[in-house]
């Protein structure tokens, strides 16, 4: 295992939690994972026009009897946030993978409204957040915030910081 | 044009009839709530009182989780308007046990019956013919809704229909208003409960 390793980590941790259903809008940050669930027989990846598909989706999910997980980076929060009162009051679990954008070397400055709002906008919606700010961090929060979110059918994030994605390279 | 229309709660009773335990129903917020609501409550019904612009994707995931069952999203054009994408979304899954019906009267009938983009000429049909969804079916008379019901109990393929109703606002029959109520009955109702 190297620090660049940890979306494999991830992965491992969704298959362990016996995710099912993967909805995701395509995100950099978020290739490897998703090119693992794509790969994965036992996964459905669905790819979503916008996030708050994949909040109802995961809804859809659990009243099937399926666990979901909804990826996304920090902008795709602010799209979701209405259909979050179906999570909140129907009490849906709902796993959601968050890398940031706008809280470190960030070359976009249009990236910084909604990033630097993600963690308060996620508290003001009953999610718990589980942040991890180093590669060693990842794997212990995806799995504390899946024993939340499917222990207690509850709202859980785990935020995937900027600097542990990387920075964006704007010049080719 | 509207006294040609079909009428909703008739329409949704003719659809529901003698539906069978392996149909699950995910009514969108507001009339198509209170039409399913109206033609007899079933645990299999997840009524929704808010998520606007969900409806088909929790049908979406449902279908997905539950391959044996048949789902049917029956929603207004309002709702399906808001969530529009998802047609898109529902395009390249095309789960063969999902159909997403559309009770199209071209206004919004919960806020006042403000006409809808569909009464300006946007064509739900269009949009989910162009996303790729097979068979997709124009519904304005009873002979096309009795094709309809007949296309749900044998659901192939992902269906798209949009079923032409009246502008009309009957009274409203409401069914439980707690969530989680309604996500444990439903979840009890189809063995997916722990």
């Amino acid at each position: 295992m190297t620090a660049a390793d940890w979306p494999d980590r991830l992965f491992a941790t969704l298959k362990r939690a016996d995710i099912r259903q993967v909805g995701y809008v395509p995100d950099a940050g978020h290739s490897r994972l998703i090119e693992r669930c794509r790969a994965d027989a036992q996964i459905r990846d669905v790819v979503l026009t916008t996030e708050e598909e994949g909040v109802a989706l995961a809804a859809g999910a659990w009243l099937g009897g399926e666990r979901a997980a909804l990826l996304m980076q920090s902008s795709g929060l602010g799209n979701c946030v209405n259909m979050l009162s179906l999570a909140r009051s129907c009490r849906f679990p709902l796993l959601m993978i968050i890398t940031m954008r706008g809280e470190w070397e960030e070359f976009n400055p249009w990236q910084v409204p909604m990033g630097s709002i993600v963690e308060p906008v996620l508290k003001l919606c009953e999610a718990q957040v589980y942040r991890a700010q180093t590669p060693d961090e990842v794997e212990g929060a995806a799995e504390r915030a899946v024993q939340h979110v499917f222990g207690d059918e509850r709202i859980g994030a785990v935020i995937l910081s900027q600097q542990l994605i990387g920075r964006k390279v704007w010049t080719k | 044009m509207s006294e040609t229309r079909l009428e909703r709660r008739s329409a949704m009773a003719t659809l529901l009839a003698g539906r069978g335990d392996d149909l699950l129903v995910v009514p969108g917020l507001g009339s198509t709530t209170w039409d399913a609501m109206a033609a007899g409550h079933n645990d299999r019904n997840f009524y929704l009182w808010g998520a606007m612009g969900g409806a088909a994707m929790i049908g979406l995931g449902l279908a997905l989780a539950q391959p044996n069952k048949r789902v049917a999203v029956i929603t207004g054009d309002g709702e399906m308007l808001m969530g529009m994408g998802a047609l898109a979304t529902i395009g390249i899954q095309r789960p063969p046990n999902l159909a997403v019906i559309v009770f199209d009267n071209g206004v919004y009938g919960e806020t006042g019956m403000q006409p809808s983009h569909t009464q300006g000429g946007v064509d739900l049909l269009g949009v989910a013919r162009a996303c790729g969804i097979r068979p997709y079916l124009d519904v304005r008379d009873e002979a096309a809704l009795a094709d309809l019901a007949a296309c749900l109990k044998n659901l192939r393929e992902t269906l798209f229909a949009r079923v032409q109703i009246a502008a009309d606002d009957p009274p409203r029959v409401l069914p439980e208003r707690d969530g989680v109520v309604l996500k444990q009955r439903f979840r009890a109702a189809i063995g997916t409960n722990p």
